[in-house]
């Protein structure tokens, strides 16, 4: 039975809100628009109420208390503030700090402002399978360290670190401990106790919420994280971010917590069985597929596979009524292939052949079947058209060719 | 990213996919691009050696639904055109039959250039000079 098209399957980019967090949500559009910072009146109390409560939803989550949750325009906004809140607060103590290079821009692209206005960063490499090495962190450590920003899981390839091995060796050398939770929370058991995790980025758009909105965990015990605030005016959110509070956006981000609370272990289970239905489907019926980084230590409803000598957009062209993405360069505004992909040590030949699945609470064992089975035919039919395919079988070593670059390209 | 309507129909419905013989002397073979570019296009064409007509093109492409298109296109266009008028063809030409968008223009020149390449390899059999030699020359990455 083919499943309604087209089909979506690029939950790591974004997930359709959950009709359950769209009907929380609505009364706080028209009835109960009031301003959550309006003390005076029922309407600002309402919406005070419903944001305090959604508050408790995102804390529980991740075994942290409400007072320890901020409310943001996103994971982005939120990753901002812990880095530059952290830097800006703890300089006279130091100036490095800690993360690694398959990191989220948010992340990446904060360094780097860092470093121009002189804090130093130390990008930690990957191993092939993805994950840092906790000895290349050890090393990296110095007196100045006054942050590591680890991410808890991968958005290209789902890959999970180290964290709870993570958050141990921070707390031994007192240094702060941000994670970029957006992939992981509500998918994987995440918590900030166990993990030894100080700060955390929330997104409500990853986990069946709106966009828009997101949350920034920071701790108030053992130890205390103090930030300075990005965004100034008005002093919200104990001074940490200033703004009317987003309130529709922070009841959908709460009760998107709380379904992932309930669901999450049930749903897990449910998309692993998928995740492994399609892969098998797929890599069964195609030689020369690679999956890249860890399949061991990976959320359970990502998967990102190469496809040799088939260029990743004229696969994704040939799928055209499924939604997924990919690392090759013809995919990307800057023309470049994934950061991502090349520091697990992909060779960029097969880095332009990835495509990146990401299933989600909407997804079917219909969409999985009908998914792996137009893959397997494009790339079957792509082959036919690939040179490299055509000279793979004939035994060439393309590793060993010398290749006439075209004269005004890239 | 929105494809024309002419990428897209290339794309599904690609002419003359396949290989010609390498060793046949009146078979020119060009291959350009790199892999790590995304980008390779195999382009052959049998020439008459007396009438210098292009009667047969083939090729194969490892790229996006533009290169595809673009090489498509081009072995279209050669057949039945002389070299010299199949050297004539500018990739401008492609990126206006194909509506390329900026960014994808690069697939039409990788295009050009695999004709010439081709027809410099025909040449090269020939024994002819090669009106410019940079075009064939191996490994300038």
């Amino acid at each position: 039975m083919a499943p309604k098209l087209p089909v979506y399957m690029d939950n790591h980019a974004t997930t359709p809100v959950d009709p359950r967090v769209v009907e929380a949500m609505s009364p706080f559009f028209t009835e109960k628009f009031g301003n959550a910072a309006s003390r005076n009146h029922e309407f600002g109390w309402v919406a005070e109420e419903a944001v305090e409560n959604a508050r408790a939803q995102v804390a529980k989550l991740i075994n942290a208390t409400p007072k320890e949750i901020v409310f943001t325009s996103g994971a982005t906004e939120s990753t901002n503030l812990a880095i530059k809140g952290v830097a800006e607060m703890y300089r006279e103590k130091g100036n490095h700090i800690i993360t690694q290079v398959t990191e989220h821009k948010a992340t990446l692209d904060t360094c780097k402002r860092l470093e121009k206005y002189g804090y130093e960063v130390t990008y930690l490499p990957v191993e092939k399978d993805g994950r840092i090495n906790l000895e290349d962190l050890r090393r990296a450590i110095t007196p100045k360290t006054i942050l590591i920003s680890i991410m808890y899981a991968n958005n290209e390839i789902g890959v999970v670190q180290p964290i709870a091995e993570i958050g141990k060796i921070a707390k031994e050398k007192g240094i702060f401990f941000h994670v970029d939770g957006v992939q992981a929370i509500g998918k994987i058991p995440v918590d900030v106790q166990k993990d030894g995790i100080d700060l955390m980025s929330i997104s409500a758009h990853k986990i069946y919420g709106p966009k828009g909105v997101g949350a920034l965990y920071v701790r108030r015990k053992n130890p205390r994280v103090q930030l300075s605030a990005i965004i100034d005016g008005g002093g919200h959110e104990r001074g940490m971010r200033s703004g009317t509070l987003n309130v529709p956006g922070i009841v959908g981000l709460g009760k998107a917590c709380e379904l992932c609370q309930q669901e999450m272990a049930a749903e897990s289970e449910r998309l692993r069985g998928l995740r492994e239905r399609l892969k098998e489907s797929i890599m069964s019926r195609l030689d020369e597929t690679f999956i890249n980084g860890s399949m061991e230590h990976r959320l359970p409803h990502s998967l990102n596979i190469s496809f040799a000598y088939v260029e990743g957009e004229s696969l994704l062209m040939g799928i055209n009524d499924v939604a997924v993405s990919s690392g090759s360069a013809c995919t990307s505004a800057t023309l470049e292939p994934s950061y991502v992909l090349k520091a697990l040590g992909v060779g960029e030949d097969l880095a332009h052949t990835s495509i990146r699945f990401g299933l989600g609470r909407f997804n079917t064992a219909e969409e999985v079947d009908y998914v792996a089975d137009r893959v397997v035919e494009t790339v079957t039919r792509l082959r036919e058209l690939s040179p490299l395919y055509e000279m793979a079988k004939e035994g060439v070593d393309i590793s060993k060719m010398k290749w006439v670059a075209a004269s005004d390209s890239h | 990213m929105a494809y024309s309507d002419k990428v897209v129909e290339h794309y599904k419905n690609p002419r003359n996919v396949g290989s010609l013989d390498k060793s046949d002397p009146n078979v020119g073979t060009g291959l350009v691009g790199a892999p790590e570019c995304g980008d390779v296009m195999k382009l052959q064409m049998k020439v008459n050696p007396e009438t210098r007509v292009i009667e047969e093109a083939k090729f194969k492409t490892f790229g996006c639904g533009s290169a595809i298109a673009s090489s498509s296109l081009a072995t279209e266009w050669v057949k039945g055109k002389t070299v010299e008028e199949a050297l004539a063809i500018k990739n401008t030409d492609i990126v206006r039959e194909l509506a390329l968008p900026p960014v994808k223009i690069h697939c039409s020149v990788l295009a050009e250039d695999a004709i010439k390449a081709a027809l410099g390899d025909w040449k090269k059999k020939q024994g002819e000079a090669e009106a410019k030699p940079a075009e064939t020359s191996a490994a300038s990455n």
